[in-house]
């Protein structure tokens, strides 16, 4: 479903992806853990083709139409409403929201107001819902519980369930071990450009991997 | 991807520019003040005696069009760096041609509305008789408009992530927009001097040509623009 092979990228003197190979099959949520710098958003970027890698290549079964993006911006126009930028969004795909995208997410009743005045929680919640307004088969998130709180954040763990659940890849990529490892089948640990872990997660709890994640990346 | 695919999805670019426009009425209000203010202080700065209307009008509205599209052509892109919305159009299965085309139509769209407010003003203070040429003027403003807002809204995008974006725009593209507006003020000059539309063919077909040219190189020389 997503297949990396010997992804290389370099920023002036830094890697920023050096040889960097891994595939996540239908079902599969792969964790990226790495802390500032290592390379994780000029991955997802690669994965989803917003880079064209220096070196090697990256394939996502059904192109871009597949994707499901969310990056550190929420990718939304502040004078539209809520409804406006998901049917925007969704235009851009040939197709409609889904009529319960906005409930699964606890957004209904801010349906009709301008993005630029809903709270920073809100407003991510808005960009998740743009990020599945097509139903994407793989979804590449970018600390996706940045400024959620803790039911915000309980929801988006549940739609990536059941993301998953419906034989759905997603890689998701944090500094925040905590956060990752409940949704992860699979985890990466990144330095430097490279991976220096990639295992499945096999039942291991956040604390264990927290543990192997330092002493990888000290 | 088919063309009926690339003019739709162009459309909801466009669509949702001018919905952006029309909702924050910045842009567009302060280039409709820059338009009265340069036609009010050009009404009153001038010695009627020393240059006749006929002769200076056609300059002044040029110019006075040209400055204004910079600011409809300046925040073309700047909007979707705001949350970072042009990666979502990168990654939308869309034509990196349907995103330029969406952004011209809306950029053509503020600019005819600039000049639609400054056409009847200049009439007004320079004392033009407009009505008996309007047929032929709205040809000549129509293809001029097209050409340059065709360019400017290719350079808007190059210079939208450089730091100095709102000086680079206008020194990037006014060398550009030379030849369609001296062909629009000499159109422009000869229709309001009551000269024959025979007069005006050669410039018309120039700024045609202009058009279709510049417009085919912005389309291929987008997807560069835009990608990282």
């Amino acid at each position: 479903m997503l297949r990396a092979e010997g992804l290389y990228h370099s920023f002036g003197r830094v890697r920023a992806l050096d040889d960097v190979s891994f595939t996540v099959n239908p079902g599969q949520t792969l964790a990226v853990f790495g802390p500032n710098g290592a390379g994780k958003t000029t991955l997802l970027k690669v994965l989803a083709g917003l880079i064209q890698p220096q070196r090697g290549h990256a394939h996502v079964d059904g192109g871009r139409r597949a994707i499901g993006w969310i990056g550190h911006q929420p990718q939304l126009y502040g004078q539209l409403t809520v409804n406006e930028n998901l049917r925007f969004w969704a235009s851009l795909y040939d197709t409609r929201p889904a009529s319960d995208l906005l409930a699964r997410l606890g957004l209904e009743e801010h349906a009709q107001r301008p993005v630029r005045a809903l709270s920073r929680g809100l407003v991510q919640r808005v960009a998740i819902a743009r990020a599945l307004v097509h139903d994407p088969r793989v979804l590449l998130l970018d600390e996706p519980f940045t400024g959620l709180d803790r039911i915000a954040a309980e929801a988006l763990s549940r739609l990536l369930s059941q993301h998953a659940a419906g034989g759905r890849a997603t890689v998701l990529v944090t500094h925040n071990v905590e956060e990752g490892t409940e949704l992860a089948t699979d985890v990466a640990f990144m330095r430097n450009g490279r991976f220096v872990h990639f295992a499945p997660r096999s039942g291991r709890d956040a604390s264990e991997i927290a543990e192997e994640y330092r002493h990888a990346v000290a | 991807m088919p063309l009926p695919d690339s003019l739709r999805h162009a459309w909801y670019v466009a669509r949702k520019d001018l919905l952006v426009e029309f909702r924050s009425r910045t842009a567009i209000l302060a280039a409709a003040a820059f338009v009265v203010l340069v036609l009010v202080v050009f009404n009153f700065g001038r010695d009627p005696t020393a240059v006749s209307n006929v002769d200076l009008a056609p300059s002044i509205l040029w110019v006075t069009f040209t400055f204004a599209a910079m600011l409809a052509l300046n925040r073309a892109f700047q909007l979707e760096l705001e949350n970072q919305a042009i990666d979502g159009l990168l990654l939308a299965p869309i034509g990196r041609s349907s995103i330029y085309l969406g952004k011209l139509i809306a950029n053509l769209v503020f600019v005819a509305t600039i000049e639609i407010i400054g056409v009847p003003l200049l009439a007004l203070f320079f004392n033009i008789r407009i009505l008996p040429i309007i047929g032929p003027l709205t040809g000549v403003i129509a293809l001029a408009t097209v050409g340059f807002v065709a360019v400017g809204t290719l350079f808007s995008a190059m210079t939208v992530r450089t730091r100095f974006a709102e000086l680079l725009l206008p020194v990037l593209l006014l060398p550009f927009m030379i030849p369609p507006l001296i062909w629009a003020v000499l159109a422009t000059s000869r229709l309001m001097a009551d000269r024959p539309l025979s007069e005006i063919g050669g410039w018309l077909k120039m700024l045609a040509a202009y058009d279709i040219v510049f417009i085919g190189v912005a389309i291929l020389l987008f997807p560069a623009t835009v990608n990282e």
